[in-house]
């Protein structure tokens, strides 16, 4: 049964493209079908974080138009076979989308593929409502910081008002990701810890992604981070979630390198 | 000193090739009036393209596979048709 999953947050630059490529990718590595879909139009970037851009040709503005089939623009992915990419138009604008359209588009993918998972735009209007209302699940990425925590209460709250499943009287299945977590910051007490958050937001938690070094070679090289340093912390947080949201039951655990400094130098030498 | 002139070598090697991408990707963007322009080109052609060919044969338009490779200098343009199979028989024969 496939399931439509929404990464998103409201405020911007919290890290939903990052992790829209991260889970997506981890789901394929476990040998699911997986679509990534980007609904930022005007400023798509999921291509480049995937690695894709040199090869977009059509993309969701088209087939929501007709001007393209959805196999045409859809783009494998060149390192892992069950991961594809729907890109968003660069150039359009949104208002192209329209609801019924992108209703089409969706059923269609939802028949292709085990999981498709949406880019939120950052924002509260049309975009992000867009991009959420077809929604089965859904990510609600999070920093550990008061603006990010108060915007994704609200993202919250038009997840339970301004989706198809609330509007038949149903739930989306909400969870929280914690991202850019900088643990010396926390234990010095300098940032919102994760039992802060949680007791503010009230949603399950799928994960706690570190602050890392890695999410930005793995984007300046175009790969998802679970691709590209699959050991690294970040990755592992994101496999783990992944799991989690294919529904194993694990504990969230706070990633912390559980070696010492000169293993972690020796780790980048090699 | 080698582990830190890794180091920096590691962290150079990274961010030269966002660079890199990031060079072929705005040059193409820039030219032909912007992206919209180059992919304007890229559906012209495989449109006209694909009315040269149904004037001999009936293809189905999913059975169409269009893919590009944007590099430094130039690209490639791959159309890939699935001739339906009476078509490639009558020929054979
Ligand atoms: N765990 C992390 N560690 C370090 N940097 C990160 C991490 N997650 C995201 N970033 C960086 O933060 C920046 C914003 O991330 P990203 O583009 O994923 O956010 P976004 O929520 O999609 O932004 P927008 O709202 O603009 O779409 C990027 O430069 C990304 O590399
Ligand atoms: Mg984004």
């Amino acid at each position: 049964m496939s399931k439509v999953l929404v990464v998103t947050s409201g405020k911007g630059g919290v890290g939903k493209t990052t992790s829209t490529a991260a889970l997506g990718a981890a789901l394929a590595q476990s040998g699911q079908n997986v679509v990534v879909v980007d609904f930022d139009v005007g400023l798509r970037n999921l291509d480049l974080v995937m690695g894709a851009e040199r090869r977009v040709v059509f993309d969701l503005i088209n087939v929501v138009q007709g001007d393209a089939r959805l196999s045409q623009a859809l783009i494998r992915d060149k390192r892992c076979e069950t991961l594809s990419i729907l890109p968003a138009s660069q150039t359009r604008d949104k208002d192209a989308l329209t609801s019924e359209g992108v209703a089409r588009v969706m059923d269609e993918l939802r028949e292709k593929f085990d999981w498709v998972i949406c880019d939120s735009p950052a924002g509260i209007e049309r975009g992000a409502q867009l991009a959420m209302y077809h929604a089965d699940m859904a990510v609600i990425v999070t920093n550990p910081e008061v603006s990010s925590v108060r915007d994704s209460d609200r993202i919250i709250g038009l997840l339970d008002s301004k989706t198809k499943k609330a509007e038949q009287g149903e739930k989306v299945d909400k969870h929280l990701l914690l991202t850019r977590y900088d643990p010396a910051r926390a234990a010095r007490k300098e940032m919102l810890s994760v039992e802060d958050v949680l007791e503010i937001l009230s949603i399950p938690l799928l994960g706690i992604v570190p602050e890392s070094e890695d999410v930005l070679k793995s984007s300046n090289v175009g790969a998802p981070v679970t691709l590209a340093a699959p050991t690294s912390l970040p990755a592992r947080a994101y496999f783990e979630a992944a799991r989690r949201l294919s529904g194993e039951k694990l504990e969230v655990s706070v990633p912390v390198e559980k070696r010492g400094f000169f293993d972690w130098l020796f780790k980048r030498d090699a | 000193m080698s582990f830190l002139a890794n180091i920096f070598a590691r962290r150079q090697q990274s961010s030269s090739v966002a660079k890199d991408r990031l060079q072929i990707l705005l040059a193409h963007e820039r030219s032909s009036g912007g992206e919209s322009g180059e992919s304007d080109l890229i559906r012209q052609l495989h449109k006209e393209i694909m009315e040269v060919i149904a004037r001999h044969v009936a293809v189905d338009q999913d059975k169409v596979q269009i893919k590009v490779d944007r590099g430094s200098g130039c690209s490639m343009l791959e159309i890939d048709v699935e001739v339906p199979q009476e078509l490639s028989g009558k020929r054979a024969s």
